[in-house]
């Protein structure tokens, strides 16, 4: 265990270091103009693309260069140039929202999910089969931010049921909280509803013709504990498995539908940078949420491994 | 979509073509949708013929100031507070069929047509590159083991390390400033191509590595074998006895993709970072009507609709697809809406499902 953990960690750090060049190259050396005109924004003036030229290195040499960007994120130094203001600080403050705003919606999608999974497969050709069939394709075809401003607009701001904009403290009233993240919880949570219960569909689909499930009906167990004990633990292997990649990824923004819902998160410091043109902040979040990815997969591997001995003594199939 | 027994699709001297083409005909859910797309096709191939003959306006020509006749009554196309005329459906002969867009006072049924073409070129040519790209990658990294599978598979984790949406906007607002030089040629800021590249490349390493995974398979199998004895070169054994095996799985990879990269496109037009004016997307004219959304709702719910009907077409089509080529497959590629509708990355969004 402590050999897989410790090679799995040496892989991770070179993933991340490769991360953090390909974020540099996206920024300073793929685009065709020249960068510090780019970083300066909307309002460049010609000191402030000098200073930045200056401050940024951008006539040192590229590694220099790629050693100036770095110090500058991870030193916490860096200021956006639209706002003039420090960068990461703005990143910290926007984490609670974020997070709330995932966290929440991933329950509620992991929860019906499974639930409509379990339910289309059991009932599977059924006509409530069917009718979760058509909910669950639909979920995944809209783009989910669209449904997010219609649903704003006539739950919101036509009729009052919800508020409309906004992200409260949970320390500052918890009730508020969660009124304030139903809409923003559910619009998130939709796509990967349909998409998880359709996954779960079709594996339960291939578990329950296993011979193991017949041979746990065929020795007289009651079909709960067939279903329970025997096709849903084994269905949820792969549903586990998307979960912990999809979740690490959702915290690198859920951008469109906290910009639709004003929540004060990373995301939506990420649409008002995209909309000023103010690229420190971008740089930031898209190296922090790789990053965060990165790490986040790491540790699902390890836990995996931990529960599963095939994965880590390497026999398991590529 | 009920997958049907290879043991009753008819004689042994039916192609497997032949039998994929007989059980997807027998699928009548899947032939309704691809008729939904093709309608959709038809509709906005008919924007330059709306354009001229009914509504006579072109979808950037902007009617601020003017005033159009509906029932014999002249009416402001935009009125003083900035509010566009609503859907006048047939009432001006065609004219502002569904509205004005904005205080611009362009043709919203003129811009949906235009808009939705470029859609639908966003999603396909950006399909066909990650399509041509993933599987060159996925036959190289399965065929040859030594250093090339590591170096291409590496590559891949890399890109694969970022949410997909991110860096796609990372790439969109690098990119939508000073434009691209690509092998000499220069492409700007504004040009449809950016958008186009940009999904393109950051979807390549969700189709690669599932076809990567079929070849490494494949290789295995007697008839390349039999290729190598016959003297057959890696070109010919990769691209003449490999690929054939594959179409099936990237044809369906393809369609399902179409409708994800559309998806993507609409998320990164509203943030600004997708398609760039004057062109326009559904999209765009999604980001457009929210700022309108209380007073013309109808401006934010019909393009969102049509990009609704386009993908779930695309999407249930590929489904039934990939039942009719390949009714055993293990391999998912669940447009995974979540890429470009959310934000979130959706990583495992195209992953093998096998066991």
């Amino acid at each position: 265990m402590g050999r897989f953990v410790a090679r799995r960690l040496l892989g991770t750090i070179l993933v991340l270091f490769a991360v953090s060049v390909l974020t540099f190259l996206i920024f300073n050396v793929v685009p065709n103009s020249d960068p510090a005109q780019r970083m300066a924004g909307k309002n460049a003036t010609p000191q402030l693309i000098e200073s930045i030229n200056e401050e940024w290195g951008f006539n040192d040499s590229l590694p220099q260069q790629y050693v100036t960007m770095m110090k500058k994120i991870f030193s916490g130094e860096m200021i956006s140039y639209e706002g003039r203001e420090p960068v990461d600080d703005r990143i910290v403050e926007g984490i609670p929202a974020t997070f709330s705003l995932c966290i929440g919606a991933a329950v509620i999608w992991m929860f019906f999910g499974i639930l409509f999974g379990y339910l289309s497969a059991v009932k599977a050709g059924g006509w409530l089969d069917t009718t979760l069939t058509v909910v669950a394709v639909a979920g995944i075809s809209m783009p989910v931010f669209w449904l997010a401003a219609i649903l704003l607009n006539y739950l919101a701001y036509k009729t009052g049921i919800f508020p409309s904009q906004g992200y409260v403290e949970l320390t500052e009233n918890p009730l508020e909280w969660a009124y304030h993240l139903v809409l923003p919880w559910i619009t998130l949570a939709v796509l990967y509803l349909g998409f998880y219960s359709r996954v779960l569909r079709s594996t339960m689909l291939d578990v329950m013709n296993e011979d193991y499930v017949r041979t746990a009906r065929a020795k007289g167990l009651s079909e709960r504990r067939v279903m329970g004990k025997h096709v849903m633990r084994n269905s949820l292997i792969p549903i586990i498995t998307l979960f912990g990649l999809d979740f690490g990824a959702l915290l690198g923004g859920a951008i469109l539908i906290e910009a639709i819902f004003n929540l004060n998160g990373i995301g939506q410091y990420a649409e008002e940078s995209l909309a000023n043109f103010d690229l420190p902040p971008i740089m930031a979040i898209t190296l922090f949420g790789a990053f965060f990815v990165v790490l986040f997969n790491s540790l699902v591997d390890i836990a995996y491994a931990y529960l599963d001995p095939r994965i880590r003594l390497g026999t398991s199939a590529q | 979509m009920a997958v049907e027994p290879i043991a009753d699709s008819g004689p042994a001297d039916s192609g497997p073509w032949r039998l994929a083409l007989r059980r997807l005909r027998r699928n009548r859910v899947a032939l309704g949708f691809l008729g939904l797309f093709v309608a959709i096709v038809v509709f906005v191939l008919a924007a330059p013929l709306w354009a001229d003959h009914v509504a006579h306006t072109g979808p950037n020509a902007t009617h601020t100031l003017e005033k159009v006749t509906v029932d014999g009554e002249k009416r402001e196309v935009v009125n003083p507070e900035g509010k566009p005329i609503g859907p006048q459906w047939f009432g001006a002969d065609g004219k502002f069929f569904l509205g004005a867009d904005s205080r611009l006072g362009r043709d919203e049924m003129v811009r949906l047509m235009y808009g939705g073409r470029t859609s639908l070129i966003v999603g396909v040519v950006s399909a066909l590159i990650t399509t041509i790209l993933a599987t060159i990658l996925g036959l190289l990294a399965g065929y040859y083991r030594g250093w090339i599978d590591p170096v291409i598979s590496r590559s891949m984790d890399v890109l694969w390390a970022f949410p997909v949406f991110l860096l796609s906007i990372a790439l969109g607002i690098a990119l939508a400033v000073g434009g691209l030089e690509v092998l000499g040629v220069h492409i700007s800021g504004g040009s449809l191509w950016i958008p186009i590249l940009i999904i393109g490349v950051v979807m390549v390493p969700y189709m690669a590595r599932p076809l990567r995974g079929e070849v490494l398979a494949l290789r295995e199998k007697d008839f390349v074998e039999a290729a190598v004895a016959q003297g057959a070169g890696s070109a010919r054994i990769m691209f003449g006895e490999i690929l054939p095996n594959l179409w099936s799985t990237v044809i369906v990879f393809f369609t399902l993709n179409v409708a994800n990269n559309m998806l993507l496109e609409a998320g990164l037009s509203y943030l600004g970072v997708g398609v760039q004016p004057p062109n326009s997307s559904w999209g765009t004219m999604i980001a457009t009507g929210n700022n309108l959304i209380t007073s013309d709702p109808l401006l934010t719910i019909i393009p969102g609709t049509m990009i609704l009907l386009t993908v779930l077409a695309l999407n249930v089509f590929g489904d039934g697809l990939r039942d009719a080529l390949d009714p055993k497959s293990k391999v998912r590629f669940e447009a995974h809406a979540g890429v470009a509708a959310t934000g979130a990355a959706g990583t495992a969004g195209l992953e093998e499902l096998g066991r």
